[in-house]
């Protein structure tokens, strides 16, 4: 007989593991990544592709020469960062940027704290926001929804209809006046509208997170919380001037606001970990990106509120934590 | 369907031994019964080497007021008093007996008829159960007897007798339902008389709907004992957590059941009551469940007290070639042993193999937060931040962080997707925090 193993308990594991995790997470990404390729065509599938490609390529690079240690590259959690990423940009920027984003995204965000878990901040936002203050221009020129385009960065341009908005209402329009050029609800919803890559189809997003939240690989604190603090102050604002401020199911299905709070503030390393603590740091990005979006110079603030409400998971980590057995004793 | 509150988890239930009858376990050549076999103060041995000793005959006298009388579980001839290496690893002093025939001490009733009326005093009901050596038999070993004395000041309102086997694999108490169902009813109104209580509840998780039915219809014939079941969730054999899941009181922190009116006794025990109260019968036996999916013949035996792990592997068809791990005790609480010579004591519940393949911990990769630790903890505890705390000999933020309350059930480490040895360091912080705290008394 073979020598038996002792161990602690427990003895028995759930059939569970990182990499299970994180590809469930790339599986929810699916459908959100099609309606991206169909309404972007082909320049989606590269930025998509590049983005992939590159962090894992970076993780391995920095891994194998830099770290020395071992090499987790098909854990999942790089092809993550890769989606998220061209997810968060044009899907018409040149392919060198993205290489660009993707090393400050995997170098910076997250092989600088010791890899995955340890990073204080959304690797993906870090990439993003880095390209966004380094490549204004290319970042903000995002190609109309085409299907089945074959251009990639010739494709015809227009604005977003977060961009129409601020634009408008920063020249003295009302909401009436600007309505004709916002598109419908139901383009909203799908996805016909201009944008970052993988931002604009709210409904395929929602599908991706309700996949999640069956898999138990999220909870619904954050989510729901990001994004019904977003619609009670957007409407709270509506409801004292609808022609200056537009109506809440607008901000909630434009810009990056459904990504932002299904996949990128829902992130297990950059988010809380108890339950209330997860529902104050979905309220505070709620609460962030509607006064981005009403009264800052960028008409979007879903990616700085993520990033800035990472900067308070410790101090919320600290304050917040789970209900105690016994703590309240209610007897009856 | 009644549960409990906070965390929890549902480890696949693999019960292969449920539909197996108790049978009875041949007589050893040797037993070693060791002189802790219960929390708290080990008996002092009153043989010594070569005396001849009956079965059920007293060899250990537990002296102080947490302790338990030690018996004879053959009779023979006593070889020697010496260490042996017990189910921790540890080795534990030992009273050896060669075991020769299985001639009984006089006094004891073997006759298998129900005894139903019990006419002796709360006190002498507490007597009989000192004088026969009951501890808690789900696996925490506190002598019973301290259980039934209520403390002055508090007032028992339930006995709350568990039934719940929230452990996988283990059947043990299952079985016991079924075939002694009727003793442990007489043996929980015995509990009943000796705390003053008039209410009683039988938890059981309702994967096992066969003892839920047999036990409810038992119930109807006995005044103020009721059979609740319970939806399946571990670790719900858990005192807390079963008084939580049965009448919602939660047991403060740092606190015994009694604080909110209760007293939890495991069904064997009350088995193991009755036997003492009604038939003077000390607690020399107890049910051993043998199983495992790789094991030929999972198995519910009933093994004398000493009998060496390897005679109850013999009794379920010898120990499979890829054996890689045999752990005494539940899945989840068990522990792996290094020696199967080590003898079954008061507390073993069960003996579980586990193959080659389902031996090795999961690899240990990064923590990366993701929280479903301290979402399962059933106190509501975080146990990814007193690992850390732990192994960083952060020992006051530990005691903050309210170390203690942890009672080692093993969810977090069950659930952690990264492998991460959560629990083991865990157990460190509490031995340094239990040194603080003690430290601080001096």
């Amino acid at each position: 007989m073979s020598l038996l193993t002792v161990s602690g308990s427990p003895h028995v594991h759930a059939d569970q593991s990182v990499s299970k995790i994180m590809y469930g997470v790339v599986f929810s990404l699916v459908p959100a990544m099609l309606v991206s390729f169909y309404f972007f065509g082909l320049a989606a599938i590269l930025v998509t592709l590049t983005a992939v490609v590159s962090c894992m390529a970076f993780e391995y690079l920095i891994q194998k020469y830099l770290i020395k240690g071992p090499l987790t590259i098909f854990d999942g959690s790089a092809i993550i960062t890769g989606i998220l990423l061209a997810f968060n940009v044009p899907a018409n920027l040149p392919l060198g940027i993205v290489v660009i984003g993707s090393a400050v995204a995997i170098g910076m965000g997250k092989m600088t704290f010791g890899g995955l878990g340890k990073n204080p901040f959304n690797p993906a936002l870090v990439g993003r926001v880095f390209l966004m203050i380094s490549f204004p221009v290319q970042m903000t020129t995002y190609p109309r929804p085409e299907p089945f385009s074959t251009a990639i960065t010739d494709a015809v341009t227009g604005p977003t209809p977060l961009t129409v908005l601020k634009d408008g209402i920063t020249r003295g329009e009302t909401i009436s006046d600007l309505v004709t050029r916002l598109p419908e609800y139901t383009s909203l919803m799908i996805g016909n509208i201009g944008g970052s890559a993988g931002e604009i189809s709210g409904i395929f997003l929602i599908l991706g997170g309700l996949y999640m939240l069956f898999r138990k690989i999220i909870s619904w604190h954050i989510p729901l919380a990001y994004l019904g603090s977003a619609a009670i102050f957007s409407g709270i604002f509506w409801l004292i001037n609808p022609e200056v401020y537009i109506d809440p199911l607008f901000h909630l299905f434009s810009g990056g606001l459904m990504l932002g709070a299904i996949y990128m503030a829902t992130d297990y390393a950059t988010s809380p970990m108890s339950p209330k603590g997860m529902l104050l740091f979905g309220v505070g990005c709620g609460f962030l990106t509607i006064i981005i979006r009403l009264f800052g110079a960028y008409p979007e603030g879903v990616a700085f509120s993520i990033l800035i409400m990472n900067a308070f998971v410790p101090l919320i980590n600290r304050g917040f934590k789970p209900k105690r057995f016994g703590e309240e004793v209610k007897n009856g | 369907m009644k549960t409990f509150k906070i965390g929890g988890v549902h480890p696949p239930e693999n019960k292969f031994s449920e539909k197996e009858p108790i049978q009875t376990l041949p007589l050893p050549k040797t037993v070693s019964i060791p002189l802790s076999q219960h929390l708290g103060v080990p008996a002092k041995p009153i043989v010594a080497k070569g005396d001849k000793v009956k079965t059920g005959q007293l060899i250990a006298k537990g002296e102080a007021f947490i302790s338990a009388n030690i018996h004879a579980s053959a009779s023979g001839k006593v070889a020697k008093i010496d260490a042996v290496m017990d189910a921790s690893g540890y080795r534990k002093t030992c009273i050896i007996i060669n075991v020769e025939e299985d001639e009984w001490e006089e006094g004891i009733d073997r006759d298998t008829s129900l005894i139903k009326d019990c006419s002796l005093s709360p006190k002498e009901i507490v007597d009989k159960v000192n004088e026969n050596g009951i501890v808690g038999m789900g696996g925490a070993t506190f002598p019973s007897h301290v259980k039934l004395m209520v403390p002055k000041g508090k007032k028992a309102e339930y006995l709350i007798i568990n039934g719940v086997e929230c452990e996988p694999y283990l059947t043990a108490d299952h079985r016991m339902m079924l075939e002694k169902g009727e003793e442990i009813m007489v043996g929980i109104t015995i509990q009943m008389k000796a705390l003053g209580v008039d209410k009683a509840i039988i938890g059981i998780e309702n994967n096992k709907p066969d003892a839920i039915k047999y036990m409810s219809s038992l119930a109807k014939d006995y005044k103020g004992i009721s059979v609740e079941g319970l939806e399946v969730k571990y670790p719900q054999g858990a005192e807390k957590q079963l008084i939580k899941a049965l009448i919602n009181r939660e047991v403060p922190s740092g606190k015994l059941p009694i604080e909110v009116g209760c007293v939890v006794h495991n069904v064997g025990t009350s088995f193991a009551v009755y036997e003492a109260v009604q038939k003077n019968k000390p607690l020399l036996e107890r049910v051993v469940t043998v199983t495992g999916g790789i094991l030929k013949k999972p198995a519910n035996f009933w093994v004398r007290i000493g009998t060496p792990v390897n005679d109850l592997l013999e009794g379920a068809g010898g120990l499979p070639d890829n054996t890689g791990k045999v752990v005494s005790g539940g899945p989840m609480m068990g522990k792996a042993l290094n020696d199967l010579n080590v003898p079954v004591t008061k507390g073993t519940s069960g003996i579980i193999i586990f193959s080659q393949q389902e031996a090795p911990r999961p690899p240990v990769q990064n923590c990366i937060r993701c929280a479903k630790c301290l979402t399962i903890c059933p106190m509501g505890l975080e146990p990814y931040l007193l690992a850390i705390l732990s192994d960083k000999k952060r020992v006051e933020e530990c005691e903050e962080e309210r170390i203690l309350d942890c009672m080692e059930c093993g969810s977090c480490l069950y659930i952690c997707p990264s492998g991460r040895p959560l629990l083991d360091q865990i157990r460190v912080g509490k031995n340094l925090t239990q040194q603080m705290i003690r430290s601080r008394s001096n």
